[in-house]
């Protein structure tokens, strides 16, 4: 398996330490009073999403997690399961309700999605930075009030709600920022 | 996005020319020279935790490898040799190297600023300094603080006295990441990580700080007081919790110079680092005869960094090393 030496260390790595794979999220080199060099990490647990600091010297080395990532297509939930397709290969893969976390809220039937895998196993998902769901539920808009600046809840069809714009309708698509959670815009009428 | 452009911007590009200016019309105006010498040598400062570059070359005729050749990590050995061949007040602003030393405050090159005065004692050393910090900088006296005190301050250890149980100690209060493999630190080790774990961060904030009087065993170029306990003559400027510039009361002694390289030489090798040619032209010209002065190295990067509030050296270079 690769390695980094310190002086590779760079945010966005992907390490293995005590057994787990971890993100670095911040470096920081320091070389304080002529002595020896620091290397300030941030690390973020990949499984468990905890952060970790630790400092390394100059000598040190962290192996590379063997992390890839993959596009897939969500398919279908079972119990506790999400069940995903990879686009190219065909295999099928599943993540647990908590390691999909608040992506649930993006995941309709077909849509498409990056899994991250860890020793060739899926372990979380990021979707796209926008996607495009049906409102299935909400009060019925005012008419001809189009200001985007007061809001109201509505339920989209994956079970998830947004604050949209008043004059949003059941039936219309809207656009939402998935890091944000933010409505954008109506995408149909 | 490109990566051909620079990372600094043009109104940064035109405070680093004024800077320079201002800085060189301080030296003239004091009576200074202006020096110039060679980046490239065949000596180099043996330190522990500084690794120069080296660079390899051929007879451009029969392509035989000839001695590796050293790109200097400050200009402090050619102009302690003009100094000792009758140089008096002589100030240089070129580019040093150092390997792997990248971050927001470090590029592998990087411009240094260096002067020395032949006469100068400690005191009208950091007197020199003080002077110049409040005229590029225009923040107001620079305070000073012995490094003893600024740790008992701001780390509550007596770095002096305190053994390394109790350093340790004062970082786990602190809340400071024990680096991995730390076991087998030093003391020196230990006030280092308490330094910047911290200590720096709090100094040179409401104006800039001189910390001096460092411990004997980080002396490096300094000469050592007998104090008691013994004290290097070695001080650094600190401006908002960054260090500018270092300076020292020259070592003048070639005989513990040569000792100081072989004790740096051993604990290279014991750290798995190559050692450094031990002998130099610089020793000759100590074994001629240094005149007692005191000089400082400035990275005159990080001075345009305090000068323009900048938070990344990437802010004030053209083209830092990734797109040098």
């Amino acid at each position: 398996m690769a390695s980094y030496k310190s002086n590779e260390f760079r945010k966005g790595l992907k390490v293995q330490i005590d057994g787990e794979p971890y993100l670095m999220i911040e470096m920081n080199f320091r070389k304080p009073g002529k002595g020896a060099a620091l290397f300030e990490c941030k690390l973020r647990n990949l499984l468990r999403n905890t952060v970790l600091s630790r400092t390394y010297r100059g000598t040190e080395t962290l192996e590379a997690a063997d992390i890839e990532e993959t596009d897939a297509q969500y398919l279908y939930r079972q119990g506790d399961m999400y069940v995903f397709m990879d686009s190219t290969s065909y295999e099928q893969y599943e993540l647990t309700a908590d390691q999909v976390d608040d992506a649930w809220k993006f995941l309709k039937e077909g849509q498409g999605c990056a899994l991250m895998l860890y020793n060739g196993n899926p372990i979380s998902l990021t979707p796209p930075n926008h996607v495009e769901l049906e409102i299935i539920e909400c009060e019925p808009g005012a008419k001809g009030d189009t200001a985007t600046n007061v809001t109201k809840p509505a339920k989209v069809e994956t079970g998830a709600e947004f604050q949209v714009p008043i004059f949003i309708k059941q039936g219309n698509v809207i656009k939402i920022d998935t890091r944000t959670g933010d409505y954008i815009e109506r995408v149909n009428n | 996005m490109s990566d051909f452009a620079p990372t600094a911007s043009w109104a940064a590009m035109r405070q680093r020319a004024a800077l320079l200016r201002r800085f060189r019309t301080f030296f003239d105006d004091l009576g200074f020279l202006e020096v110039e010498t060679p980046l490239l040598s065949a000596d180099t400062v043996v330190d522990r935790h500084l690794d120069p570059i080296a660079v390899n070359w051929h007879d451009s005729g029969n392509r035989s490898t000839k001695q590796p050749m050293w790109l200097q990590t400050s200009p402090e050995f050619g102009m302690k040799r003009l100094l000792a061949a009758g140089g008096e007040a002589i100030y240089q602003v070129t580019r040093a190297f150092r390997c792997d030393e990248q971050g927001v405050l470090h590029n592998p090159e990087f411009t240094i600023a260096e002067w020395y005065r032949v006469g100068d004692g400690y005191e009208v050393g950091m007197d020199l300094l003080a002077e110049l910090a409040e005229s590029l900088l225009g923040t107001g006296s620079v305070d000073r603080i012995p490094y003893r005190e600024a740790f008992k301050r701001h780390a509550g250890v007596d770095p002096h006295l305190a053994d390394v149980a109790a350093l340790r100690q004062a970082a786990v209060d602190r809340q400071i990441v024990i680096p991995t493999g730390f076991d087998n630190a030093d003391r020196d080790d230990w006030l280092n990580l308490l330094l910047s774990g911290c200590v720096e961060q709090q100094l040179g904030h409401d104006r800039p700080a001189i910390v001096y009087d460092y411990p004997a065993s980080q002396a490096m170029l300094a000469c050592v007081r007998t104090d008691d306990p013994p004290v290097a003559e070695r001080f650094e400027l600190y401006v908002d919790g960054v260090e500018l510039a270092n300076g020292y009361h020259e070592l003048r002694d070639a005989a513990e110079l040569r000792r100081r390289n072989e004790i740096a030489n051993r604990q290279r090798q014991a750290d798995g680092k190559p050692a450094l040619p031990a002998s130099s032209r610089l020793l000759a010209a100590m074994d001629h005869g240094l005149p007692d002065c005191c000089g400082v190295a400035l990275g005159f990067d990080r001075l345009l960094m305090a000068a323009t509030n900048a938070t990344d050296i990437r802010q004030v270079l053209a083209f830092p090393f990734d797109r040098a």
